[in-house]
């Protein structure tokens, strides 16, 4: 316990990302408009923005921290930001359209604008695996919000150990950034696992869930710490195998997913028992929300 | 004889049979033999006579089935340090599925008559093992389960 208490990851506050820029800060309710420079089909039903501010100021931001995207005279959502954080000039959002505002979001074109308030919310603390060994679990959109920190990872891969990514997606066809991922199979310093939970025909990789990449280890569990982001379920059985490996609780990290409206704690409508997730949120360390994550009433 | 040796580390240094003692190795061992697949190369078929337990060593095989429409869709890969053909061990000891090598795949094969047999006079090898069998099996039909649920399937809603 006192290694755990020693460790950075300890202090809950860590995780509280910086105060957003002054020109964001002075009314986090006001969206500002960027401009969509691109738009890029990833999947079927999921594709990336990569937006430029019209004020010109670019928007600094942690891994793991969201927007909340605005389609004008549609509505808004909260989108995590994927893009790189050492490059604040483009602002990067990868999002599957899947009810109204986003698959609105889809039907915008490049060159079109959108309203962004932002940046909210916690951060992977990449900073607390300094000297750990890196695993990163995400399970399909899940890979999104994780992106950031990978980029922050690999700029900084001297200070970490090993550095694995467990990826899992529906079918191969659904996998997310399939060139970076070939790409960062590519090193040799990383490693990258992808499962698929079921496959026809060519596919010769791993076929089954995301857990059982865990299982098949290659990091030191008393020297890990662990991301983790995906839909609940997956999330679930993904720390239970973690900690059945020997990861500590407090070197898990987990990005949950709520009804986010206002994004600065407010209106209440993503609270998670003791928590708004907008603001304490979107990433937790698992101690700290251990007791309630598997409350279904939450 | 330097065979058997041989298998018998084999199987020490496979997860499935770790903290079995020496003699629980060297009787098992007697079952076994090193078998080997090229890519592509079907370990057994559905509904073949189960005959065998593999001792997956390296390499990757797939659990299939054949769909009409799709051809072949792998339910689930194993690699080193799996398991593979339960099906040899319980009645009717038929297999429910086709087992293809992905990739090269080095395996122990056990004979499960021979294992079978040994199970049934020695009763504590028996549990022993299929304990271990059984834990396996939990741990598939989790994954399965898992896989049920279709996770990742895309949730309408107002975002």
């Amino acid at each position: 316990m006192a290694e755990a208490s020693t460790h950075p990851a300890a202090n809950p506050a860590a995780l509280r990302a910086p105060e957003p820029p002054a020109r964001g800060a002075a009314d986090p309710m006001r969206p500002r408009r960027f401009r969509i420079a691109r738009l890029r089909r990833e999947l079927a039903d999921t594709f990336t923005l990569e937006l430029e501010p019209l004020d010109g100021a670019g928007m600094h931001f942690k891994p793991g921290q969201f927007n909340m995207l605005y389609v004008f005279g549609v509505g808004e959502v909260p989108i995590s930001i994927s893009g790189d954080p050492a490059d604040p000039s483009v602002l990067v959002h990868t999002t599957r359209a899947v009810g109204t505002v986003t698959n609105a979001m889809n039907r915008l074109k490049a060159g079109q604008s959108i309203g962004i308030r932002g940046p909210f919310g916690t951060h992977w603390p990449a900073e607390a695996a300094h000297g750990d060994d890196v695993l990163i679990v995400a399970g399909g959109i899940g890979l999104a919000p994780l992106r950031p920190l990978i980029h922050t990872v690999l700029a900084e891969r001297d200070r970490f150990g090993k550095v694995l990514i467990l990826y899992g997606a529906r079918t191969p066809e659904d996998i997310l950034f399939t060139r970076e991922l070939k790409a960062w199979r590519g090193r040799f310093d990383m490693s990258v696992h992808v499962t698929v939970d079921r496959a026809t025909g060519a596919w010769n990789g791993h076929v089954g869930v995301v857990t059982r990449l865990i299982k098949m280890g290659g990091f030191d569990p008393g020297n890990t710490s662990a991301f983790v982001c995906g839909p609940e379920a997956m999330m679930r059985f993904c720390l239970t195998a973690l900690a059945e490996k020997g990861v500590r609780e407090e070197r898990m990290f987990i990005s949950m997913e709520r009804n986010m409206k206002c994004a600065v704690g407010v209106c209440g409508h993503c609270q998670w028992g003791g928590h708004f997730v907008c603001r304490d949120g979107p990433v937790f360390r698992f101690d700290k929300v251990a007791d309630i994550f598997r409350v279904w009433e939450l | 004889m330097v065979q058997v040796e041989g298998l018998e580390t084999l199987l020490e240094n496979h997860p499935f049979f770790e903290g079995f003692d020496a003699d629980t190795l060297a009787l098992l061992a007697g079952c076994g033999v090193n078998e080997r697949f090229g890519p592509g190369d079907y370990v057994f078929h559905e509904g073949s006579d189960a005959d065998k337990v593999y001792i997956v060593r390296h390499g990757t095989v797939s659990i299939e089935a054949k769909v009409p429409g799709l051809d072949r869709v792998s339910l689930q890969t194993l690699q080193e340090d799996d398991v593979l053909g339960w099906s040899s061990l319980v009645t009717p000891y038929r297999y429910t599925f086709d087992a293809r090598a992905v990739s090269l795949l080095r395996v122990v094969s056990l004979d499960a008559a021979c294992l079978r047999k040994k199970f049934e006079a020695d009763h504590e090898l028996g549990y022993l093992v299929l304990n271990r069998v059984v834990a396996m099996m939990a741990e598939r039909l989790q994954a399965a389960r898992l896989q049920m649920l279709d996770l990742y399937q895309p949730k309408g809603g107002q975002m």
